[in-house]
């Protein structure tokens, strides 16, 4: 029975993506949308029917294989699910985002000639989030952790006529493809160290491989633990986009607005963030590791926010909120406080999706004009757009009682309690962070939907709502912005909604000594109203409000005042020029040096052609030797008759 | 007094002499013919010596074996050179060099 219901979780986006792939011309534009939206909403709600019955006792946690793809040396490659409470709200929240997104395209790609090619590409994109979601094996989360990257490079390339978004794509894969190598390295070390790649037996044996050394340098030797986390780290590094590896995911706004909301906010990003928390049985056991994953995440979260300060599209100050939200995440992970990760993963995927697609909307309003400085007093003439983006906005800035109050104020309290090197700094990143996230949210809000109306006059004239397919995911979204938060926080931070799926080392158990000072929504509430992460985020709105609506005219001396420091941010701390002017060339003068080196001379030149003029030349020499004269001839015979006669009677 | 060891020097001679005949010759295939001849003839003369030094007649009837063949394998030769004079125009040894490599 549980086998049928996840298998059709699995397969139905599948189909539908199919479906609407190879027969789009077939089933034409309305057919294409309508199978992929039923396929996607019978996935939601088997889903959520799973949820359901776990929490309410109804289901018993899954785990077994459907599929054996082949035993090689006693190593299973299976095709399996598991399904407890972590990877069961992990399907629910991707379905609902993915079906929210799914609605939301029919109105934004109306006029897109690749309608039909759209839709299967998101559905397919959703089937590899599931199975990397519901894997319970290593093998399966790496397919998944792949299909995932390659449909997302379909995703942004989607516009393929645009150099922009090629160049993007690629960005993506290539950063990607960095990552994964990582990733791959630590599942292969798993697989030697534990002999298997089944979750539940890895974990099981994890105690008594981790303690052994590993020399991968010689003479310095590493802890298994630490090795196995780093290594699958920095597959997270990449898909999550962590600082250094973060530079694909702002350039990857290139591609359509819905999927920004689907891929870059809700789900493909998270994949790293939900690995480290399904891993959390091999991370508790390296505190090293932890403590990369705490300051890796802590950078991100503050250096990337101070991005979005100085970027003027929109889509692209959402891309670097993102990105610092997804540093929060991970700071809780490292801080050991897994539950309040995956609790941020939740409510982030609905406020920034919201955001994403009322980024959206605004665009479509505009003729698909991006850039904020154009835009300007949208209030009027987008309510319902207007107040889903302030829901969105204030979730993601962490006012108090919507949704990303409660999960960033648990992260901000994790990391304090934390006493792991590195807490301290990320503690002070998390905090900064705070302020620049209500700046720059606040900034783009303001610039977008208060003040003078800044566009031309044939825009303006254009301006209206848009359609209802657009309008109501925002609306479906708003609800769980604002009530994600204080529904579910002590349930899933406190009252050990996970279980035993995530595991926490006692010494690592911060959440408890969050939850001292009450672990209700009120007494969170209250206590976040008394914390400076409030005072913090309050500071950061209001220096928006002050900057952008009340005194506009402060702004240019402020700029001149930071000019060294804003040109340094507008070049993204020249991560894009060390990618391009140095890391890129480098490889590339490293692969034609072995070209040249390597293939060229040593095997071609030496091995392949060498060997051939090697016996032209013993064949040139010795054929000096057939004259064509019969007394050499002769003279051979003779020669050889006297020396076996010799050699004969020598013998005799 | 002439003994054994006198005629077999003599024979040996005369093929050392044969032998340095078809190495030396670099004009005429006839002598290279005449030169196998006069192995032939010395290996011959071999036989007739030491057939009458052991007193076993064998030796001399193998003489006359060879000789018939000799004489047929020179027919042989001589027709091949007929016609190879014929479609070359010469019979220089020198200019017999197509299996050169």
């Amino acid at each position: 029975m549980m086998e049928q219901v996840l298998l059709a979780i699995v397969l139905s986006p599948l189909a539908a993506a199919v479906i609407a792939g190879l027969f789009g011309r077939v089933i034409g534009r309305a057919g294409a949308h309508w199978i992929t939206i039923l396929g996607v909403g019978a996935s939601f709600l088997l889903s959520a029917w799973v949820l359901a019955g776990l929490l309410g006792g109804r289901l018993e946690p899954y785990d077994g294989a459907v599929y054996t793809w082949g035993i090689s040396d006693g190593v299973r490659m299976e095709v399996g699910f598991l399904i407890d409470r972590l990877s069961a709200l992990m399907m629910t929240v991707v379905t609902f985002v993915s079906l929210m997104v799914h609605v939301y395209t029919v109105g934004y790609m109306r006029e897109d000639p690749g309608y039909q090619r759209f839709f299967s590409y998101i559905s397919l994109f959703t089937f590899a989030m599931l199975m990397l979601v519901m894997a319970n094996n290593f093998l399966q989360l790496f397919f998944g952790w792949e299909a995932v990257g390659v449909v997302s490079y379909l995703l942004i390339g989607f516009w393929f006529k645009r150099p922009t978004a090629i160049h993007a794509n690629l960005k993506a894969f290539v950063v990607n493809r960095v990552g994964d190598f990582g990733f791959l390295l630590g599942i292969a070390a798993i697989l030697s160290l534990a002999g298997s790649l089944d979750y539940a037996e890895v974990f099981a044996s994890a105690p008594s491989w981790s303690r052994q050394t590993v020399e991968v340098l010689a003479g310095r030797p590493w802890d298994a633990a630490t090795l196995v986390c780093v290594l699958l780290f920095v597959g997270a590094m990449g898909k999550s986009a962590q600082v250094p590896l973060h530079v694909w995911l702002p350039d990857s706004m290139e591609g359509p607005t819905p999927i920004s909301a689907l891929i870059h906010a809700a789900t493909m990003v998270t994949a790293g963030v939900f690995m480290v928390a399904r891993m959390s049985p091999l991370f508790e056991l390296s505190t090293t590791a932890l403590s990369v994953v705490l300051v890796i995440g802590a950078t991100t979260a503050f250096f990337m926010g101070l991005l979005g300060l100085v970027q003027n599209d929109i889509k692209r100050v959402v891309a670097y909120s993102t990105l610092s939200q997804l540093g929060y995440m991970m700071v809780a992970l490292g801080a050991s406080a897994y539950a309040a990760g995956i609790f941020h993963l939740g409510t982030h995927a609905f406020f920034k999706a919201l955001l994403f697609l009322a980024a959206g909307s605004v665009i479509i309003a505009m003729h698909h004009e991006q850039d904020i400085r154009k835009m300007g007093g949208l209030r009027r003439y987008m309510p319902v757009t207007y107040w889903t983006a302030l829901i969105g906005s204030l979730a993601l800035i962490g006012f108090p009682g919507f949704s990303g109050f409660f999960s960033k104020d648990a992260i901000i309290e994790a990391v304090h309690a934390s006493a792991i090197p590195g807490a301290r700094y990320a503690y002070l990143c998390v905090l900064l962070g705070v302020f620049v996230t209500a700046l720059y949210t606040f900034r783009m809000f303001f610039m977008v939907f208060h003040g003078k109306e800044r566009m031309d006059e044939h825009t303006r004239s254009h301006l209206k709502e848009s359609p209802w397919v657009v309008t109501l995911p925002l609306v479906l979204l708003a609800i769980p912005s604002v009530v994600a938060g204080w529904m579910t926080e002590q349930a899933l931070l406190f009252d050990g909604y996970f279980g035993s799926s995530i595991h926490v080392s006692e010494s690592h158990d911060v959440l408890s000594t969050v939850g001292e000072h009450g672990t209700a929504p009120s007494a969170f509430l209250v206590h976040g109203l008394s914390g400076y992460p409030f005072f913090i985020a309050m500071a950061g709105l209001a220096t928006a409000w002050l900057l952008y609506l009340r005194r506009p005219d402060m702004l240019p001396q402020a700029t001149a005042r930071l000019r060294g420091i804003i040109r340094l941010l507008a070049n993204k701390y020249y991560f894009d020029d060390l990618n391009e002017k140095v890391i890129a060339p480098g490889a590339r003068g490293l692969g034609k040096g072995l070209w040249k080196l390597g293939d060229e001379i040593l095997i071609d030149g030496l091995v392949v052609n060498g060997s051939a003029r090697m016996v032209g030349w013993l064949a040139g020499v010795v054929r000096q030797v057939q004259t064509g004269y019969l007394y050499h001839y002769a003279f051979a015979m003779i020669i050889g008759l006297a020396l076996m006669l010799g050699w004969l009677l020598m013998k005799g | 007094m002439i003994g054994l060891s006198h005629y077999l020097t003599l024979s040996g001679l005369l093929f050392a002499l044969a032998v340095a005949g078809i190495f030396l010759n670099r004009k005429n295939v006839i002598l290279l013919l005449m030169c196998i001849e006069l192995m032939l003839l010395a290996v011959n003369f071999n036989f007739v010596i030491l057939a009458r030094f052991l007193g076993d007649t064998a030796g001399q009837v193998f003489v006359f074996f060879i000789l018939t063949v000799a004489a047929a394998e020179s027919a042989i030769g001589l027709a091949i050179l007929v016609v190879l004079f014929r479609s070359r125009r010469s019979i220089s040894v020198r200019e017999l060099d197509s299996m050169k490599g």
